[in-house]
């Protein structure tokens, strides 16, 4: 019977409102017994004194590019990058070549994910065929080979016909549906957030407004068509207020919001660095403000990487050629524990917002440490001072504006099903 | 005095600026010489990287060199590192193994001189990027307005057309302003660019409110391509609300003169008559866009002769 004793630590899990020191011991690869002085013999044993020990993070928002893109990063490569980030599952994106429009796809994804990432994946299908906004997808199909929510991600679906029938479609198998709010008509071919600094740089904007009318109507289709809707990396204080308006009428939606969005603003665009692109692109003070506030008010549920390996040569081109998105999994533990240093988000509200609220709005196992659910554990080191480096990292993409930042904060070791997958001493360990 | 790049105003100090704009009025008689050469630069190579077709600016720059006596070599990258799939970066430092002294860069995307200096060894000029900046335009700018008003303290400068997309307006706000001009932008709502007013300007949409009491009023060049934007409806349109003749030229001072960065699109910026003759003074702005760049070259691609002789 493989055991693995978790000692000395302080754990957080959210599900469980449990805040207290204690051992957490995993059996045959699920959680066995948390409690103080646990029993050790025949354990393998783990020390976390001075650590935080949670439920493995879990990210909803994620680009593995398998298949198809595999040179910027594979399921292997991005399920390594995932644990050595502490995220024990996570969600990835349908723009794959070809795209996951189609079950075999999704079971392709899950075949090769289970023999080739340590982490666990659920795919996210395509809403609608090719991704090209037309024809929807087979959701009862698809969801029966294993998606776990519907999503166009960055090819926003632009006719509001076509969203109102996908969404109604979407109730018939109940999951959510991702929306990238972006109304591509007023973002036009901006690169940066409209306003002073897009007019300093003189590159093209792209206004909030493009954000905040999408998810104004989105919220209104929810509200017609009961579905759930779940707005991806959430950036302006105007899309903020009304997911924050819609929720009090009730409606069935949910809210995430990237690292970045939560850390940096437009003003880290002012060197030109294309690793400061993203979509939506990094807003103002004011609007990180906002984001960081709802985050705490849990008016946004969860904090998800929008993890998107790009290769160095995509990215060594002029700001507007350059495909927007960047790295997310090494870094988003590190960048997050700002809010905590800050004082706004306690720490076990900090897990539950990288792990259990993810788990709850995608319905899929993790997030708790409750004895009997699955060995996926985290743990953290909320004091260690490290500087990070893409390079030596695990995904095949360097693209972060994080290259060279010294962090306070460190994933320690990541646990999936009672395995020990990584460690900061020895890199990731399996497969 | 002056880091290793020009890569815009934004980054000079008034001191810097000023020094620039003496040096380039001493160059100004070289230009009239019979033998319009210096041996100062001689045995430096001048690189002249334009991703993006620039005529005018090109030749001003070569010919700035070539009277100082550098040599002058022609990089133009408008297909060929695309087509070989080869990245702006790379083809700067395939240009820095072979050791130029200074290299002038201009392309259709704001930061491109940015990036590709910070992976040069060698001095980067940008010669235009994006609606970013154009520096040695402003400079030429400052001094064709220095040498017909004596001053550029105090003075009211108006800048009239698409300020969204243009380099040459960005430049100029912080060159004029900089040197304690007052500087307005006019155009219609849809040229200005967001927040306009953080970049220190006054911003109007009646062209006669922005010439009111002007001592020197630009006009920007319209780029009829802009049109599918919808960011203005017609040419016809545009010339009738903010395009300059001399009736509407009475809304400022008695003794405004007229800039355009070149080349006129007649009949729609200005008038005609306007573009031929005073008070525009839009030939002195090119004949010092050469003695201009040679006081940048001289100041940049010349500065390890000078620190050389220094030393000696």
């Amino acid at each position: 019977m493989a055991k693995l004793l978790i000692r000395g630590g302080r754990v957080l899990d959210p599900a469980g409102e449990v805040n207290e020191d204690a051992d957490v011991l995993i059996e045959d690869g699920v959680i066995g017994a948390v409690g103080q002085g646990l029993e050790a013999r025949g354990a393998e044993v783990l020390d976390a004194t001075g650590c935080w020990v949670a439920p493995g993070f879990v990210d909803c928002h994620t680009h593995l590019r398998e298949p198809g893109q595999e040179y910027k990063e594979d399921l292997g490569s991005g399920g390594r990058a995932a644990v050595a980030g502490g995220f024990t599952s996570v969600t990835c994106m349908a723009n794959t070549d070809p795209v996951n429009d189609d079950p075999s796809v999704t079971e392709y994804i899950l075949n090769r994910a289970k023999t080739d990432s340590p982490a666990k994946v659920y795919p996210i299908a395509a809403a609608t065929m090719g991704l090209a906004g037309r024809v929807m997808t087979e959701m009862v199909a698809l969801h029966e080979a294993g998606a776990v929510a519907f999503s166009d991600d960055g090819k926003t679906i632009s006719d509001a016909g076509i969203m109102r029938r996908v969404l109604e479609y979407s109730t018939l198998v109940g999951v959510p549906v991702v929306v990238h709010a972006e109304d591509c008509t007023l973002r036009g071919d901006g690169v940066v957030n409209e306003g002073p600094i897009s007019t300093k740089l003189g590159l093209p904007g792209n206004p909030c407004l493009a954000e905040d009318i999408l998810v104004a109507r989105d919220l209104m289709l929810t509200k017609l068509t009961g579905a759930r809707l779940h707005v991806a990396h959430i950036s302006s204080a105007g899309a903020v207020d009304l997911v924050r308006r819609a929720r009090e009428e009730g409606l069935s939606v949910t809210a995430e919001v990237t690292p970045h969005h939560l850390t940096l603003t437009d003003e880290a665009t002012l060197g030109y660095d294309t690793n400061t692109k993203m979509a939506p692109p990094l807003r103002s003070r004011a609007d990180v403000e906002a984001c960081r506030k709802a985050l705490v008010e849990g008016v946004i549920d969860v904090i998800a990487t929008d993890h998107a390996p790009h290769a160095v040569h995509e990215k060594e081109v002029e700001f507007t050629a350059a495909p927007p998105g960047i790295l997310g999994f090494e870094t988003a533990y590190s960048v997050c524990m700002d809010l905590v240093r800050a004082g706004e988000l306690a720490p076990l509200e900090l897990i539950r917002r990288m792990s259990t609220s993810a788990c709850e709005i995608m319905r899929i196992p993790g997030g708790s440490l409750a004895v009997g659910l699955p060995g996926d554990v985290v743990i953290l080191d909320p004091e260690r001072r490290w500087t990070y480096d893409p390079a030596k990292g695990y995904s095949k993409s360097r693209n972060s504006p994080w290259a060279g930042h010294e962090f306070t904060g460190r994933v320690t070791a990541t646990v999936v099903d009672g395995r020990l997958v990584y460690h900061s001493d020895r890199g990731v360990l399996v497969p | 005095m002056l880091g290793k790049d020009l890569l815009g105003i934004e980054d000079l100090a008034r001191p810097e600026i000023e020094l620039i704009l003496d040096t380039a009025q001493r160059m100004t008689e070289i230009g009239t010489r019979e033998v319009k050469k210096v041996p100062t630069l001689r045995g430096r190579t001048i690189v002249n990287l334009f991703f993006e077709a620039s005529t005018r600016t090109q030749t001003s720059f070569e010919i700035a060199g070539k009277r100082l006596a550098a040599d002058v070599v022609n990089f133009s990258a408008l297909s060929s590192s695309l087509s070989k799939n080869e990245s702006i970066l790379d083809t700067a430092k395939t240009l820095d193994a072979m050791d130029p002294d200074c290299v002038i860069v201009r392309h259709r995307v704001a930061g491109v001189p940015k990036r590709i200096a910070d992976v040069l060894t060698a001095p980067v000029i940008n010669a235009g990027d994006g609606a970013h900046e154009h520096p040695s335009q402003a400079l030429l700018d400052m001094l064709t307005v220095f040498q017909q008003k004596d001053r550029l303290d105090g003075l009211t400068v108006a800048i009239i057309g698409d300020i969204s997309h243009s380099r040459v307006a960005r430049s100029n706000i912080y060159g004029f302003g900089k040197m304690g001009a007052e500087v307005r932008v006019a155009g219609p709502p849809t040229m200005l660019p967001a927040d306009v007013e953080t970049l220190g300007v006054k911003a109007y949409t009646s062209l006669r409110e922005a010439l009111d009491g002007a001592d020197v009023v630009m006009a920007l060049r319209i780029q009829l391509e802009r049109l599918d934007g919808a960011i203005f409806p017609s040419l016809r349109e545009y010339s009738a609300t903010f395009g300059l003749d001399r009736s509407k030229l009475r809304y400022a001072k008695d003794d405004a003169i007229v800039m355009h960065p070149g080349p006129v699109n007649r009949g729609v910026e200005l008038s005609h008559d306007l573009a031929d003759h005073r008070p525009s003074v839009i030939l002195d702005q090119v004949r010092n866009g050469v003695a201009l760049r040679m006081a940048l070259l001289y100041l940049i691609a010349g500065r390890q002769v000078r620190e050389a002789k220094g030393k000696d």
